[in-house]
């Protein structure tokens, strides 16, 4: 199926869910079912997915488009290289949330790649989970990397496993494996709450090369303070897109700069207007979000 | 078709998600979007199953290999099934079992699980201290700078430092942390958070799309 007519049958399908819900709001007696008070949102949303889809056209046309580096992605390869040396195993986890979190998908997502190194150079892998949905995403992930890389007599299912379903307990599970196998890269990308530091000081004093990537401010300083490389907030979701070196994917990232770029713009705007004592409709249509 | 159908379910089930952003909770796509936030819960049960296999598969064959930390695990499967197993039993036949005050599932939660959790978070405060110490050492100009912020920071959060910094003439030292937390590091975090919220929708945009299929094991 190519891209057009994707495009068009999802376009397709949205129209029929809207026409399936106006027709039952027109056979209901209410004040009506859409929230007007959240217009502001949806010319956000649309702006923002217009320019994604437009740099990803332009990225699939050939156009080239320039991507800064993110040291900690191109760390990673090092990082498992490094493993493979010493023959000891590169050690992932993708946070500690379930697999609705747009973090952990993130880091499933990375996962992908990284197996694929970890296929190629034949080095130990280790995924510890907190969930079991995860588990299951994770090691379909990881199977599928094995088969691509013509390694699947080198897959084994217990590359991914469940540790625990509490937090704590899931760390204590780590901190000891990191301790007794004393693995030569970990890897930690999604979300991480006060296990972080936890993580990142045992991985530290077991001698491991650390890579580290989450969205979450309040977390950010520690993983800088204990790992060798951090991504920080959105270099987490650009990393499954940064290690593909396929345009599609990067073209997304662009339209993510750009609109990053409105926000600045908007921002300046509004500090200009406020400092003059006329920023109050302008900065309440923000406010509204 | 092993593509495709994942695809076109992502699609539908993110669309219907974010347009329920504009429709009240009792149209037909906020209703839609309650059933799938049910039909998840459903499906993350299910996949329960799946994390007891896991662990129990690999925690036995390491304490049938005697590897290094068999013991541990076998500490880890008694855990799970001296929790599990009488908590699930009908209280009827017996007061030790389901979930109550007085079960055997609450005496082991309250007095082994909880202490040991609490335990693990109090080490906190020690890995803490060493991470600090390796951030704060002035070896660069910039890792100066940070020491000197963070103590600023740190001392005006205790009583004795807060005691000391008042000894200063003037609200210098209170204007100085103000600045500090509400103006450098509230514009710093707000940055990330920024661009952290538009990376996780150009992701989800991605998903939804189909441009992106990583998460399937593809691309």
């Amino acid at each position: 199926m190519t891209m057009r007519t994707r495009a068009l049958l999802y376009s397709f399908l949205t129209f029929l869910i809207i026409c399936l819900d106006y027709s039952v709001a027109f056979g209901q007696d209410s004040d009506g079912i859409f929230r007007t008070d959240r217009i502001n949102a949806l010319v956000l949303v649309v702006i923002f997915s217009a320019a994604i889809l437009l740099y990803t056209k332009w990225a699939k046309e050939g156009k080239p488009l320039f991507l800064r580096k993110i040291p900690g992605l191109n760390a990673v390869e090092e990082a498992v290289g490094r493993a493979t040396e010493m023959g000891r195993p590169v050690l992932f986890i993708p946070g500690i949330q379930e697999l609705d979190d747009i973090e952990t998908i993130a880091g499933v997502s990375i996962l992908g790649r990284i197996s694929k190194i970890t296929a190629q150079y034949e080095t130990p892998l280790m995924v510890p989970v907190r969930y079991p949905l995860v588990l299951a995403a994770c090691q379909e992930m990881v199977e599928q990397s094995y088969v691509e890389m013509g390694k699947k007599d080198f897959y084994d299912q217990d590359i991914v496993r469940y540790v625990a379903g509490e937090q704590f307990a899931f760390t204590a599970n780590v901190n000891g494996y990191m301790m007794r196998e004393r693995p030569a890269a970990n890897i930690y990308m999604g979300a991480f709450f006060a296990e972080s530091l936890l993580l990142a000081e045992t991985g530290n004093a077991a001698g491991s090369i650390q890579i580290a990537g989450t969205a979450l401010p309040e977390q950010l300083p520690f993983f800088i303070a204990a790992c060798d490389y951090t991504l920080m907030g959105e270099e987490l979701y650009a990393a499954s897109a940064y290690l593909s070196h396929e345009p599609v994917m990067t073209g997304g990232l662009k339209g993510q700069d750009f609109v990053k770029m409105l926000i600045i713009i908007c921002i300046i705007i509004g500090v200009v207007l406020v400092s003059f004592g006329m920023g109050d409709t302008f900065v309440s249509w923000f406010e509204q979000v | 078709m092993r593509t495709t159908i994942p695809v076109a379910i992502a699609f539908l089930t993110g669309v219907i998600v974010v347009l329920a952003t504009w429709f009240r909770d009792d149209s037909f796509i906020g209703g839609l979007k309650q059933e799938l936030i049910i039909w998840l819960t459903i499906v993350g049960g299910f996949t329960l199953l799946l994390g007891v296999v896991s662990i129990t598969r690999v925690s036995w064959g390491s304490i049938q290999r005697r590897s290094d930390g068999w013991g541990y695990k076998a500490l880890t499967l008694l855990g799970v099934f001296a929790m599990a197993i009488p908590s699930v039993l009908s209280p009827t036949w017996s007061t030790a079992f389901g979930r109550a005050d007085g079960s055997i599932y609450d005496w082991l939660f309250n007095y082994l699980q909880m202490p040991m959790m609490s335990t693990m978070f109090a080490t906190l405060a020690f890995y803490i201290a060493s991470a600090a110490y390796r951030a704060f050492r002035a070896r660069t100009v910039e890792a100066t700078l940070l020491l000197i912020t963070a103590t600023l920071v740190m001392l005006w959060r205790v009583p004795m430092g807060e005691y000391f910094l008042n000894l200063f003439p003037g609200d210098i030292p209170s204007l100085l942390n103000t600045y500090i937390m509400n103006g450098v590091n509230l514009a710093v975090q707000r940055g990330i958070m920024i661009g952290a919220a538009l990376g996780a929708a150009a992701m989800s945009l991605r998903i939804m799309l189909g441009i992106e299929r990583t998460y399937m094991g593809k691309g």
